[in-house]
This record gives structure tokens, sequence and C-alpha cells, in this order.
């Protein structure tokens, strides 16, 4: 290569990775910010702001879930498996909202262990398959059948984020 | 394989190999492109089974998932051109870098439109400002901006420097839409298809999605070849190839 | 695996409530891609033509002379 393109090279190559780091830098440090919501072990650690408005996410603890017969509002328990806190919400819940699925709810942190959601959201995970498949695979006693049963394959949690 | 490589990267840097380039590719890669996309979409709206959970709401996927990994190699593909044209200044890659934008700003918009549209009935909101959703609208806006400085520069190779040194540094932000769901806790999934392992969706539904992801992909390429082709003939219109040429096509 | 998946053509429309979602996604899908591609061959027809009139405009005075191409390997720089 002559020597002028390869200068070119090395300068752009340069550019590049000095952008990177900078842009690794600033997405690490404001990966609080960038992060959508609050785990459960960064509520039960004291990490989220008490009182403050914000969202949290988590998997929803099976046989948590306790709906009033009257009303629309619905009690249920996120946790990670390092941590869990109440939700507490009034209104209708996604299609997608069930037990072991993730949810991420927007709202205020009561106190450590008691959040107060205005709205909620369902996250899915991305396994897709037909429903004659689930049935095959819960017959079959097969762990990954069951939302949930492995906790990576709802997306919850994916490692630690501090 | 690299004296084939080099000699390919000559042939079709000049302007008038690579426009018989064209014609010999363009006319099978547009029906074989719309037969893929007409055949991966079909299997997958009419014949592929329903989603245990989701419902039919998921039959999005066989256009938000080819449109959206469309728009990351579009731009990935910018990116190299970009650095292509910066170092070796060569004229197809500057020709490339302008013909592969517009097609992929159509489908970063694709992809965002089709996933506000699936997310509704299935997370429960058109949009949240999570980590891959917020990298993916700036996606659009890298192409958009790519376009806008390859118009508003007079100079075409001023333009295409300025745009190219937009595309290399750009392809940083594929790399936040790629592992943005795996660094950061986002609202969106992980990713599905993979690479290396087996994919976490049932075989009834991969194909369909594979196949017409492979008819976007070269419906992706068929437009860039057809804009670089036009680009080519206006660039070099002084020159007595294409003086001759359009003599003959008009006799 | 190759019977349609939907029992009639109105729950095909329907997809199961989703129909909205579905086909909007899909309507708009269409919409972007179909203009993309008629907006490039047509700025194609159009630099053809422009070319074919300034040639034809040439052409009445001179002929371009054959040797004036750039076919050679070296012209991409």
């Amino acid at each position: 290569m002559n020597p002028v393109r390869k200068q070119r090279l090395f300068v752009v190559l340069a550019v590049l990775a000095g952008l990177a780091v900078a842009v690794g830098l600033a997405v690490y440090a404001l990966r609080q910010n960038i992060n959508l919501f609050y785990t459960p072990q960064q509520i039960v650690n004291g990490e989220a702001p008490v009182g403050a408005k914000m969202r949290v996410g988590g998997l929803v603890e099976d046989g948590s879930v306790q709906r009033d017969p009257d009303t629309l509002d619905v009690v249920f328990t996120v946790t990670d498996g390092k941590g869990s806190f109440a939700i507490h919400y009034q209104g209708i819940l996604p299609d997608l909202f069930r037990e072991g699925q993730g949810v991420v709810a927007n709202g205020t942190l009561v106190s450590r262990d008691r959040f107060e959601a205005d709205e909620v959201l369902a996250k899915h995970d991305e396994t897709y398959m037909p429903p004659e498949v689930q049935d095959a695979l819960e017959k079959a006693g097969h762990p990954g059948s069951k939302p949930g049963a492995k906790e990576e394959d709802a997306g919850y949690p994916k490692g630690d984020y501090d | 394989m690299w004296k084939t490589i080099k000699r390919w990267y000559h042939q079709l840097g000049s302007p008038r190999y690579f426009y018989r380039f064209c014609e010999a590719v363009l006319p099978w890669l547009v029906p074989v492109s719309l037969a893929l996309l007409a055949v991966g979409l079909i299997w997958g709206l009419v014949y592929a089974p329903v989603e245990r959970y989701q419902g039919d709401s998921y039959r999005i996927i066989y256009i938000h998932v080819p449109a959206s990994s469309g728009a990351l190699m579009g731009y990935i593909a910018m990116g190299v051109a970009g650095l292509v044209a910066l170092v070796w200044r060569m004229k197809m890659a500057e020709v490339m870098l302008k013909a592969l934008a517009p097609f992929g700003a159509a489908l970063a918009a694709v992809s965002l439109l089709t996933g506000a549209l699936w997310g509704k009935p299935t997370w429960g909101t058109y949009w949240q400002w999570d980590a891959r959703m917020t990298s993916m609208l700036i996606l659009l806006f890298l192409y958009l901006g790519i376009m806008a400085l390859q118009n508003a520069i007079r100079d075409p190779r001023q333009a295409a420097r300025a745009a190219a040194l937009l595309a290399v540094v750009g392809v940083i932000n594929v790399v936040i839409v790629k592992y943005s769901v795996e660094w950061l806790n986002t609202l969106h999934q992980g990713a599905t298809l993979k690479v290396v392992g087996e994919s976490s969706i049932d075989a009834s539904m991969k194909w369909p999605l594979l196949i017409s992801m492979a008819g976007l992909w070269l419906l992706y390429a068929a437009n860039v070849l057809i804009r670089a082709r036009t680009e080519v003939l206006s660039r070099e219109r002084r020159s007595g190839w294409v003086r001759r040429l359009v003599r003959d096509e008009e006799a | 695996m190759f019977d349609p998946y939907f029992d009639s053509v109105a729950a095909f429309i329907a997809m199961g409530e989703h129909g909205f979602f579905v086909w909007s996604a899909y309507g708009l899908s269409a919409l972007l891609i179909v203009t993309n591609m008629l907006v490039a061959v047509r700025r194609q027809g159009r630099v053809r033509a422009e070319i074919a009139r300034q040639a034809r405009r040439d052409g009445a005075r001179t002929s371009p002379k054959a040797g004036t191409s750039s076919n050679s390997v070296e012209s991409n720089q």
C-alpha cells in the first residue's frame, strides 16, 4: 500500500477507534439512564430512590398474582432471583401478561418493597413456537416448555448490571 | 482467493465494467428477489402456525426482522464503502455509498413502524425510549443525514467525503443496536436468529422468515444496483461509452 | 403443514383480532418499499433520457470519438 493511503487508513481507523472508546465510556457512565428499568436486585439494595417516578422490571413470580374480584386492582410480585417486591396496579393488563413472564412497570416506588404502577408492559422472550409444540414439550416435561423455568429464557436477568 | 478478490475489486471499480455487471445481474436478481419475498411472506402469513402467546400478531416478524437486518447490513456496507472512498478515493465506492442510503433509510423506517405496530398488541405500548428502539431511530437519522450531506454539498467529491466519514463513524451505532439487548436492560427481547448456535424459533416459523429475509436483502441489492447504475451513467455522461450506449439503445 | 392455517378468508383478514396491527404494518412496509423501488427506476429513466437528448444535440455538430471511453481498469481512482 502506498504511504499516503496507509496514512489515510491509519487516520480513519484512529478516528473510529477514538470515537468508539468515547461512545463506549459514555454509554457505560450513563447506563443507569440508558437502562430502561431498575431490577428487583437494585430495588432491594436500595439503589433506586424511594418516592420517585421510575420504571422497574422483572419476572412475575409464579402464583403471586392476586386480582380483586370487584375492581381492576391487581397485586403481583416481581423477582429476578436476587430480590423481589410487590407491584400494585389498577387497570387492564396487556395480553402477554402472565406468571413467569417478564414485565416492565412505570410508576412510583412507595417503599423498598411496594411499587405503585400507572402502566404495566409485558416483555416477551425471544422464543417463538406454535401452541402444539408447547403442549408436546410440556407433556415430555421439557424444562424449556414452561416460561420462566429457565430465567435467561425470559430475558431476566442477563447477568450483573453493575 | 485474494487474487480473485483483487481482480473483482479492480474490475467492478471500473464504471464501464460495473455497468455491464448490472446489465448481466439485474434481469434475474429482481425476479428472484420478488419470488423469494412472495414465497416467504405468503408462507409466513397464510401457512405458518400461530404463536403460543402472541397469537397472529407475531406474523409482523416476517417483515420486521428482514427490514431491520437489511437496514443494519446496508449500513455496514456503507461503512465499508465509506472506508474505501476515504482511503483509496475510489469513485465506485462513492457511487455505492450514494446508492446504498435511500433503501436502507426506507428499511430503517419500516423496522421502526412495524416494530411499533407489533409492540402495541404484545408489550402494550407503541414506543418506549429503550436502548434498542432509540439506537434504531438513530440509525434512521444517520441514513437521512448521509443522504442530506450527499445532496447539500455541490461538489460531488466533497459531498462523498463528508458522507463517507459519517458512514464510517456511524458503524459504532450498528454495534449498539446489535448488543443493546444484551448489555443493557430493555423492553425489546434478545436475538432470536443466531448465526452460531440454535435459533429459538420453531422450524415451521423459521423457514418462511429466512426466505423472506433472503428476498428482501436481494431486493435491496437490486435497488442498490439500479441506483448505482443511474449514478454511473450520470457521472460518466460525457464519456464515449455512455454516449454510444444511449445512441445504440435509441437506434 | 401445507394446509393454510386459517379456516376462512375472514379469519385471515381478522388475524385473531390483531388484523389492524398486522395489516397496517404490511401496508406501510409495502408503501415504503414499492415507492422506493419506483423512484429508483424512474430516476434511471430520466437520466437516460437526459443523456440521449444531450447526445442528439451534440451529435448534430460532431459525432463522439471512439477512443474517449473510460474503460481502462486504472480509471477508477
